[in-house]
């Protein structure tokens, strides 16, 4: 079986889960001994692990017909695209793209990230993927997040292969209902060209059938599931005589912190023997300030600002608590990293993953007296918090990629012999 | 000859209400009155009144031939009163036919036998005192909160007095004796072991209705038929549900009332008769010595104690609790007395079970456990205010003495005043 994937991020280079859960499932997937992914990225950087998946990069493969000196395109793709690739991509453009702007290869350039001109880059990506789907060999085609949906159609279009588009979020989730026209419009062009649609949870299903009118046999959900953790045995939780609780993520509206602050807020009328953390940046992060010093607890309430890769993991295992409060979460893969290093999570009952997790407190997002209570519970009773860090983390272990990537393949097998 | 014993149970906790931590120390008030009052009510009207009818009609009907028991624990009594008392008055019209027997049983519903016995013993007392109030009987047979039972329990039993107990026909005490026989216990060989026969009674309770099991539909015919064809020896059959098996967990509307009615009939035509178990260890010998060197319980897969103390969450809870035991002896506080004894029953322990939680008014093991440690957090405040923990319980004990005794020495002294005076 050999998929074609369009993707936007794959880490190191990612900035938020659709990177992680990229990585996540093409490796579980690469686990079925007879899967061959190609992946293709706007532009990889050269550092991302290729053990398992053969990655292309949007930025390497030719859209127009330029003739150079094979020393040339060595030169200047040749760390990380080999030559007959190019030479074979290169004799295989059928289309005219010369309106877009190439370099002297007949390459376009991308910015990869989420740049002004996405919409832009979007179609762009779109003319790179003709070119793949007339060169490359494959039986079905996987589409992560709307930015590749374009890409994933036209490739269905030239190739008569079937498209499976992977929704890890859709506008709703972003806006709280306040849609851009223009990424709904891509969002439903690609959904209605798919063959088959897999959401990361329930709740998105159920998003991506009532609001992009899509037949819900057409629909499946795959939870995420989370990487182990490596060198899980060097971040040790630092000893301290208070409890730290923990928000971790972008300050945004759609990750509700102003519940957090309230919560936190309420916490500290009844007992001052607990630390809160807003980690993370985002458009909110004044007005939480604000708030903060507004219920007179800033003593007892810290920012740190944006954290990277290890820094995270450490303040994960640090904290007594880790919280994520979300209006709306497609799933949420923090509160399965904060399980993973020990961490009781408290999670809304509007987050995906609260669909597959046990052993983490579930509240309503807008509920501050149970979050509140469930701080408590975890800062004041030991066992609360002994049961939730050890089922915890027996439950985290055992939601693997693997599993996820072989419900994936039954989708392509179905999607296959329709 | 065959004999049936019946038994139904009846246990409601308290509902308690949602209790957040910023009330601890405020509201001292645990329990939602309204949803109490909903489920017993719907207890009542769709189980307790039409199945004490058909009973009482089968006692009449059957010229007393059938017999029967019950073991109503005592917050389920006091609620009763509270806001169902037909259905005391119902049960005391049961009690005059002198067909009925009420069981005993620790008056909370609660895991005293387990974490402490002199509590275990006091709501024994308790509810013995509340049936005799109620329905002028003293009880004779003990039943044990979900059936709890050890040799430990048995020799307790035994000690207050009491002459039978009724068990869980687990195979972990059975071994490969049969059910249908009555036992004792290995060292105190008067105290006789009646054992349930979970699977005829599971019969009634979980299957009765069910489409996809091999014996639908199950007749009073065919139940009784079933009975009969056990060996010729064995004579003593258990049969012990929950009460609210009729009409609730078996809608009315599945006939099984119909399927009550028709038993004794079925039983008659048999030559299988009737027996409480206080008859039963009259009537019939002993065949053997029953040893449970470890606890079991009804309820769950594995007959033992783990859906009420398998996990963290449930010891610590049962610690903190039992653990005041002796502090709340001593107060004279009666509502805190009264809490003390409300809070103890065992399904908010179950409720906080991972995997045995059915029925749990409550979302997750973990939101039971924080709702039931903020009451628990509150209560112990008010025993702590009482009689502050910095004491130990014995000095606590010497300093009561000393304030007991020196009020008689200043009466005494103030005697020795005035007659001094009056010289």
């Amino acid at each position: 079986m050999k998929a074609l994937m369009f993707g936007w991020e794959f880490p190191p280079q990612i900035l938020g889960g659709l990177g992680t859960a990229s990585y996540g499932l093409t490796k579980g997937m690469a686990q079925q001994t007879d899967m061959e992914i190609t992946f293709v990225l706007p532009k990889p950087n050269g550092d991302e692990d290729q053990s398992f998946l053969r990655l292309v990069g949007a930025n390497h493969v030719p859209v127009v017909y330029k003739e150079t000196s094979n020393e040339y395109i060595e030169q200047i793709i040749g760390k990380l695209t080999r030559l007959d690739d190019y030479l074979h991509y290169r004799n295989n453009i059928r289309y005219d793209f010369s309106r877009i702007s190439t370099n002297e290869l007949g390459c376009i350039y991308f910015y990869g990230r989420y740049p002004d001109n996405l919409v832009e880059e979007i179609s762009n990506y779109e003319a790179v993927a003709s070119v793949l789907a007339h060169s490359l060999d494959f039986d079905i085609i996987h589409s992560h997040d709307w930015l590749t949906y374009p890409a994933g159609k036209f490739a269905k279009q030239i190739s008569g292969k079937p498209l499976v588009v992977h929704v890890h979020a859709t506008d709703f989730d972003r806006s709280r209902g306040n849609v851009n026209p223009t990424v709904y419009a891509i969002e439903k062009a690609g959904m209605d060209a798919a063959d088959h649609i897999i959401t990361v949870s329930n709740l998105t299903r159920q998003t991506v059938i009532d609001k992009y009118h899509q037949p819900p046999h057409k629909v499946t959900t795959v939870h995420n599931a989370v990487e182990p953790l490596e060198h899980a045995e060097t971040v040790i939780k630092a000893q301290r005589s208070e409890k730290l609780v923990t928000f971790l993520g972008r300050i945004t509206m759609q990750k509700g912190p102003e519940y957090f602050v309230e919560a936190a807020h309420r916490v500290l009328e009844k007992t001052n023997n607990v630390r809160f953390v807003m980690a993370g940046s985002g458009d909110m992060m004044h007005a939480m300030i604000d708030l903060v010093a507004k219920r007179n607890i800033a003593d007892r309430f810290h920012f740190t600002g944006f954290l990277k890769g290890k820094q995270v993991h450490q303040l994960l295992a640090d904290s007594d608590v880790y919280i994520m409060p979300s209006v709306s979460e497609p799933f949420g893969i923090s509160p399965l990293e904060a399980m993973q290093v020990g961490t009781p999570s408290i999670i809304s009952k509007q987050s995906g993953c609260a669909e597959i997790l046990a052993h983490a407190i579930k509240t309503d997002y807008w509920d501050i007296d149970a979050m509140a209570d469930a701080i408590y519970a975890i800062v004041h009773y030991p066992a609360m918090y002994k049961s939730l860090r050890n089922e915890g983390k027996a439950e985290v272990d055992s939601i693997t990629w693997e599993k996820a990537g072989l419900k994936v393949r039954k989708i392509y097998d179905m999607v296959l012999h329709q | 000859m065959k004999n049936i014993c019946f038994y139904f149970q009846l246990h409601l906790p308290y509902a308690l209400k949602r209790y957040r931590f910023f009330e601890i120390g405020n509201d001292h008030y645990y329990y939602d009155d309204f949803q109490t009052e909903e489920t017993i009510r719907l207890l009542v009207e769709k189980s307790y009144l039409p199945a004490n009818k058909t009973i009482l009609d089968i006692i009449h009907h059957s010229n007393k031939a059938f017999k029967c028991a019950f073991s109503i624990s005592g917050c389920t009594l006091e609620q009763l009163e509270q806001y169902a008392p037909e259905v005391i008055d119902s049960f005391r019209e049961l009690a005059t036919t002198g067909c009925v027997e009420f069981l005993v049983e620790p008056y909370a519903h609660s895991l005293a036998s387990v974490f402490n016995e002199l509590e275990f013993e006091r709501q024994v007392q308790l509810h013995a005192k509340k049936i005799e109030d109620l329905f002028g009987y003293r009880p004779t047979t003990l039943r044990n909160a979900e059936l709890i039972y050890s040799d430990e329990i048995g020799e307790k039993a035994y000690q207050m007095g009491y002459q039978s107990i009724v068990v869980e026909g687990g195979r972990d005490i059975l071994g490969w004796k049969s059910a249908h026989y009555l036992y004792h216990h290995p060292h105190k060989k008067n105290l006789k072991i009646l054992m349930r026969d979970y699977k005829l009674s599971d019969d009634i309770t979980f299957r009765f209705s069910d489409k996809s099991w091999t014996d639908y539909p199950l007749t009073a015919d065919k139940y009784i038929q079933w009975i009969a064809n056990a060996p010729a020896e064995e004579e003593l059959i258990n049969i012990w549900l929950g009460y609210e098996t009729f009409g609730l967990k078996q809608d009315a509307s599945s006939g099984i009332l119909d399927f009550l009615k028709a038993i004794p009939y079925q039983a008659i035509v048999h030559g299988i008769e009737f027996i409480t178990p206080t008859e039963a260890t009259q009537k019939l010998e002993s065949k053997d010595s029953l040893s449970a060197p470890y606890t079991s319980a009804w309820g769950s897969e594995e007959k033992d104690l783990s859906s009420w103390t398998g996990n963290d969450l449930q010891q610590e809870a049962l610690q903190k609790l039992y653990a005041v035991t002796e502090r709340v002896h001593l107060c004279k506080h009666k509502t805190l007395k009264r809490d003390w004894l409300m809070i103890q029953s065992s399904d908010y322990f179950r409720y906080m079970s991972h995997r045995n939680a059915y029925n749990s008014p409550y979302d997750s093991a973990y939101d039971a456990f924080v709702n039931y440690m903020n009451i628990l957090s509150d209560f112990l405040l008010r025993v702590d205010a009482e009689y502050p923990s910095s004491i130990e319980n014995e000095e606590l004990n010497a300093l009561l003495k000393t304030i007991t005794e020196q009020e008689k020495e200043i009466s005494n002294l103030t005697k020795q005043l005035y007659t001094k005076n009056k010289k």
